[in-house]
């Protein structure tokens, strides 16, 4: 039942969020806190109560629950919750209450409905970790992406419309191309076992012939690399990112982000396991091509959202290479990479938004040296965008380092090239340390000689602080001992890997590429 | 009592709605229009009465009554309306109502 | 105490949390107390271990503080290893780096970063002795990172001027370019030996490989990459001598004593390896010879007292890197600890001169400081000969040891010799043309000083040593070690085995204490301004005037054009074709669809006249063509 309170949490809370504002417009932030408060105490009480549900197939799960939805058709309430859904989960919460933090004093205008938007977006995400029924999945996929639509679409900087159309019309197409392939594989249950199912377990049976198979995992891959996103597909990320109000950048990088890639670990690859083998150096293969293209963009760009949007494509092709990887480390890797640039970028794109807050312009161009008047904010834009280079000690080190350890058993080349990111990512990394923190000071609507007493007043806040404080905290953490994480998820990731050993063991995806 | 035809019934109904089309179609005044569809309404009714006198059914008949009520209905809420555009527009030519092309 | 070692970089993390964190609040006195205690303990609690360790005859010790990661069969600790390499590098880095820190505070007094420069520096001695201690490659790489962003943090330690950014920037990216082969390199191990613990890699490897075998070879490459990268060898030298823009006790503790020797300690970590792919060692030889000639021709031509130093670092690396060459695996040990001394000794020295001539750089400008300056004076009267190699210095047992190594190669043995000491000739030249250059001849800066008084030119005030305890005490120590050093053997039989002394004729001995002393006095006719040598000065200025000769002595002052190379080659390409593609074809490709599907909306929108009679047409239009179709079909 937890997960389904959890879920209800955010649902409700939303609700409340956005009637309290009736009462005072104060109240809808505090409300959305506690929800997110509450949700979080749900998901550590989760966490530590963590026992193997006894029923569940695999033995891995720790939470695993079934209701009958819509019988006729297979559809069920399933859902269950394991080690790497419950990574996710913190991470979402967690980014949650992160949000409500950046969104604190930012949004001030009809405050209520955005913190309904935004707790239900939560809500949809924790679905989409949770729900093991496809059709239930998808359900929570659509139910993520509206709201956020909306908190786009209303409260984002000057080019809103066009961005949030764009992200519309990219989720919507890819999710409407999911649907049709999750129908098709529905439909074969049916005809290979005279009745519709949705269940993730019940569809793993379900045997398509080569080529048809290649197309149906192609709709799921399309679906989720969208969202992920994947290189070809990534051009909607730039303008969302930009143009969202900071919680809702924290919210797209950190959150959404992350369920194109559990997507591609929890489905795209267990139910069409010969197809992905075949699919794995193409989809290597782009993912090397996002590393190097989007870090080169990045470091072309003037607004820093958008430099920092571009660096966020360029770290996932590090978990698309990961994943295809299909190995332990290339999983883990992936998983390390998805938790630490959730913690990353959601902190570089605050920080955007705070230097946006205090100047008013997104341009690196019009900053430069706030290191002299900001040092809080500087030092933890430093710390953030060493953490986005990948150094060792940090929790991006440890994702990119195993993903790149696992792709680089199965697929050399394609590893050098994408080891050849780290560099870019310094490069980029650096850059804007450089062009906005250090040098002369300057900012604009202030002359160079801007008296010192009042600068320091612009810095950090205690709220803001708190915030930084605990994802550079969590960051640490994963980077000195990710082995708190990599061991929760561990049972999911050779649970995964050994059912399909049997299946993919002529076509293995490990191993056959090495010479 | 000889029967006419229901055939030439057919054929005043058929003419009675070309004209109210062709009332719908050439008019400007929108108060025209409205009488020129209320002319096709009662065109179909005409139908109804004549083809439930063929078969010797009552459905045609009841049909009718629908007819006018739902006629009445009209008239009673596109007078509203052309009231409320007269006072708006202080006009009653539809050719200046254009506002909704794309 | 050996279960100790852990506590090693804890020290100096401690000190830089605690510095970084109260954001320079502290009172300054605190702050160096903290700076150069957390220092200081790791330094006496290391001196404790490593007598312990060498009292007690083990060959190693290995202290597991936990797993760091565990994912399948890969599970590298954070876990320490000692021996005696790790002795003798534990100790230069802690000894050192005290010296170092203790002057800073002397140094850095006046500079209102006081507390970020002791927390950065604190924070490169814990990554550095990560770095050495490491029992594995993965954790190895840790620590070296963590010195790159600490390099990367010091030398842009004055943030306010975009030229030390870029400085900085420079050394963090080249650096990067050789880490990522690195990584790569540990990918490989990996999955080739399914291990990256350096002890398990160097036991396994010869069983696994044959020598000179392609995976071997690969290997040991990519790990010369990041070495070369560090070191500032040929080819990613080129950040070093830019690298100088940062505070003078950094280059003297990251940029010349600890964190550019790591190539040389990586590769000696790592020696198995590279025996085991002799083209590779072969390779690392003449890397280390190209660079020690290369810089040594440069730093005959530079002006500027640091970028001096800077080029005779990247040279005496190269020496470290022909050592290793060679195979003289505890020469290059060696000449890196004496090479810590001296050098550091040297850098400290020209940051007093630097500093009591209120920030002047150019040794043309600077002359006759002999009496003015008797310390700097003294200590680089020292260290210049140390780095000359002149007899009864460390540094003349150091690089005759690499020498004589370098000419027990078997195959181009005479070769590397020569080089090698036409290497030690120019050493001599450059270091003393600096020595004679500054502390000689006629005193410039208050000649030029009566000039332009009263003109209040930015910062020229009376030329007067600036000393103190601080600064004096790590000058004094450093001195005597750079004398004595020679003295100390280094305690690594057991890491590389036993290696027997090579033996030379009294012919090749005569003439390599003859060469420095020729170079030296050279350089002293040349450059002390005495009328003996008026001619060879007259003929070195024609020489410079001739064509060629202003044309080598450009080239070479450019550092052999590589900055020039690179930038064209590599910096420019990428900079243009990231503006040229800063919109993103690929969202362009979804603008052209979107406006495509924008123009096929304007045609139907024609349709839409917004007539009611048009809409009433096409309905019955509609209807009289749907009717047809459902009578005649």
């Amino acid at each position: 039942m937890i997960v389904v309170w959890l879920i209800l949490t955010l649902f409700v809370g939303g609700a409340l969020a956005w009637a309290s504002e009736l009462m005072d417009s104060r109240l809808p932030r505090v409300t959305a806190l506690l929800a997110m408060l509450v949700s979080l105490a749900l998901v550590l009480w989760l966490y530590w109560s963590s026992a193997p549900a006894p029923l569940s197939p695999g033995g891995q799960w720790l939470v695993f629950e079934k209701w009958p939805w819509v019988e006729r058709f297979g559809i069920h309430l399933q859902v269950g919750v394991d080690g790497f859904s419950l990574l996710m989960l913190l991470l979402t919460v967690f980014l949650g209450l992160m949000a409500t933090g950046a969104a604190w004093h930012e949004i001030t205008e009809r405050s209520g409905f955005f913190y309904f938007n935004l707790l239900w977006t939560l809500a949809g995400v924790v679905g989409v970790f949770t729900a093991l029924d496809l059709f239930l999945f998808f359900f929570f996929w659509e139910v993520m992406l509206i709201p956020m639509y909306l908190i786009i679409a209303i409260w984002g900087h000057e080019n809103r419309a066009y961005a949030a159309m764009k992200f519309f019309v990219f989720t919507q197409v890819s999710g409407l191309i999911l649907l049709i392939a999750i129908l098709c594989l529905a439909y074969f249950h049916s005809v290979q076992f005279g009745r519709f199912s949705f269940d993730y377990f019940e569809l793993q049976s379900v045997v398509l012939e080569g080529r048809f198979q290649m197309l149906v995992m192609l709709g799921f891959f399309i679906g989720f690399a969208t969202k992920l996103p994947a290189f070809p597909l990534h051009s909607w990320l730039p303008d969302a990112h930009s143009q969202a109000p900071t919680a809702g950048s924290v919210l797209l990088a950190g959150v959404l982000l992350k369920t194109g890639a559990y997507g591609l670990i929890r489905f795209a690859v267990p139910l069409f396991p010969e197809a992905s083998a075949n699919f794995a150096p193409v989809a290597m293969t782009i993912a090397v091509i996002g590393i190097l293209y989007c870090a080169k963009l990045a470091f072309a760009q003037t607004d820093i959202k958008r430099l920092i949007a571009y660096t966020s494509v360029s770290h996932m092709g590090f978990v698309l290479l990961g994943v295809y990887a299909w190995n332990l480390y290339g999983l883990q890797g992936a998983l390390m990479t998805m938790l630490a640039h959730g913690l990353t970028s959601s902190a570089l794109f605050m920080l955007a938004g705070g230097l946006q807050h205090r100047f008013h312009t997104r341009d690196m161009g019009k900053l430069s040296g706030l290191w002299a008047q900001l040092p809080k904010m500087s030092a933890m834009a430093l710390f953030f965008s060493i953490a986005a280079l990948g150094m060792p000690g940090l929790g991006n080190f440890i994702g990119e380092f195993l993903s790149l350890l696992g792709a680089f058993q199965v697929n050399r080349v394609a590893t050098i090239f994408a080891a050849l990111g780290l560099i870019f990512a310094s490069v980029y990394s650096l850059w804007v340390i450089q062009r906005v923190f250090h040098g002369e000071f300057k900012v604009p609507g202030h002359g160079h000689d801007q008296g010192g007493h009042d600068g320091q007043e612009n810095d950090l806040s205690a709220t803001e602080l708190i915030c930084y404080g605990a994802m550079a905290i969590g960051l640490v953490w994963m980077g000195m001992y990710p082995q708190t994480f990599l061991a929760l998820s561990e049972p999911t990731m050779t649970f995964l890997l050994e059912s399909l050993d049997g299946l993919v063991s002529s076509t293995a995806l490990v191993g056959e590429v090495l010479p | 009592m000889p029967s006419i035809p229901y055939e030439h019934g057919l054929i005043l109904a058929a003419i009675l709605f070309v004209c109210g089309l062709v009332g719908v179609l050439t008019r400007r005044n929108i108060v025209f229009v409205l009488m020129s569809l209320e002319i096709m309404l009662n065109a179909c009714g005409l139908a109804f009465v004549v083809a439930s006198a063929r078969w010797g059914h009552a459905d045609g008949q009841i049909m009718f009554l629908m007819i006018l009520t739902l006629a009445a209905a009209e008239v009673a809420v596109g007078l509203g309306l052309i009231i409320q555009m007269y006072r708006r527009f202080h006009t009653v030519d539809i050719s200046v109502l254009n506002e909704m092309k794309g | 105490m050996l279960d100790w070692i852990g506590l090693l970089p804890v020290f100096p993390s401690a000190g830089f949390l605690a510095l970084v964190l109260t954001r320079g609040r502290l009172p300054r006195r605190i702050a160096g107390i903290i700076g150069v205690g957390s220092v200081a303990l790791s330094f006496l609690l290391a001196a404790v271990i490593s007598v312990e360790f060498l009292n007690s005859g083990l060959e190693s010790h290995t202290q597991v503080l936990w797993v760091w990661m565990s994912v399948g069969n890969f599970s590298p600790g954070f876990s320490f290893y000692l021996d005696g390499l790790t002795v003798v590098m534990l100790l230069i880095i802690t000894g050192v780096g005290f010296l170092i820190h203790l002057y800073s505070t002397g140094f850095m007094a006046d500079d209102p970063g006081f507390a970020r420069f002791f927390g950065y520096m604190n924070l490169f001695i814990a990554s550095m002795l990560v770095l050495v201690l490491a029992d594995n490659l993965v954790l190895l790489y840790l620590g070296w990172e963590g010195v790159g962003l600490c390099s990367y943090l010091l030398i842009g330690f004055w943030y306010t001027n975009p030229a030390n950014g870029y400085a900085a920037r420079k050394a963090f990216v080249v650096t990067r370019v050789g880490d990522t082969s690195m990584a790569i390199g540990l990918f490989l191990l990996f999955s080739q030996l399914g291990t990256l613990n350096i002890q398990e890699i160097l036991t396994v490897a010869p069983l696994q490989w044959s020598s000179g075998s392609g995976v071997a070879v690969a290997a040991a490459a990519l790990l010369l990459g990041g070495a070369v990268g560090k070191s500032a060898q040929l080819p990613l030298q080129t950040w070093l001598p830019d690298a100088m823009a940062g505070p003078t006790p950094i280059s003297a503790l990251i940029h010349a004593a600890t964190m550019v020797t790591a190539g040389v300690y990586l590769i000696a970590r790592a020696h198995v390896l590279f025996e085991l792919a002799p083209s590779v060692q072969l390779l690392v030889a003449f890397v280390g010879l190209l660079t020690l000639l290369m810089a040594g021709f440069t730093a005959l031509t530079q002006r500027d007292i640091k970028r001096i130093l800077a080029y005779s670092t990247v040279s005496q690396i190269g020496y470290m890197f022909l050592a290793l060459g060679v195979g003289a695996w505890s020469a290059a040990v060696f000449h890196l600890m004496t090479h810590a001394f001296f050098k550091a000794l040297l850098f400290l020295a020209a940051g007093t001169v630097i500093l009591s001539l209120h920030h002047e750089h150019d040794i043309f400008r600077m002359g006759g400081m002999r009496k003015k300056l008797p310390l700097a004076f003294w200590s680089f009267i020292i260290g210049s000969a140390a780095l000359t190699a002149l007899p009864f210095t460390s540094g003349f047992y150091s690089k005759d040891a690499i020498l004589l190594a370098a000419l027990e190669q078997p195959q181009y043995g005479m070769l590397l010799w020569l080089g090698g000491v036409l290497g030690a000739f120019l050493t001599a030249v450059y270091s003393f043309r600096l020595v004679f250059v500054v502390f000689f001849g006629e005193q410039h800066v208050d000649a030029e000083q009566q000039q332009i008084h009263g003109h209040d030119d930015h910062h020229h005030g009376p030329v007067h040593e600036i000393t103190g305890f601080a600064m004096a005490a790590p000058l004094v120590i450093l001195a005597v070690l750079s004398v004595i050093g020679g003295l100390i053997s280094v305690p690594v039989e057991n890491v590389f085995g036993a290696h027997e002394e090579p033996h030379a004729s009294t012919l090749i001995h005569g003439f390599m204490i003859a060469v420095p002393i020729i170079g030296v006095l050279i350089s002293y006719l040349l450059y002390s301004g005495v009328k003996q040598g008026a001619s060879l000065q007259q003929m070195l200025s024609s020489v410079r005037a001739s064509k060629i000769g202003s044309a080598l002595n450009r080239f070479w002052f450019s550092g052999w054009g590589m900055d020039t190379l690179y930038d064209t080659l590599f910096v420019k390409p990428f900079v243009a074709l990231a503006h040229v593609n800063r919109r993103d074809l690929i969202d362009q490709f979804y603008g052209l669809l979107a406006a495509l599907v924008r123009i096929g909306n304007q045609a139907v929108v024609l349709t839409q006249t917004g007539y009611l009679r048009w809409y009433a047409i096409s309905l019955i239009g509609g209807l009289v063509i749907v009717i047809g179709i459902g009578v005649w079909a």
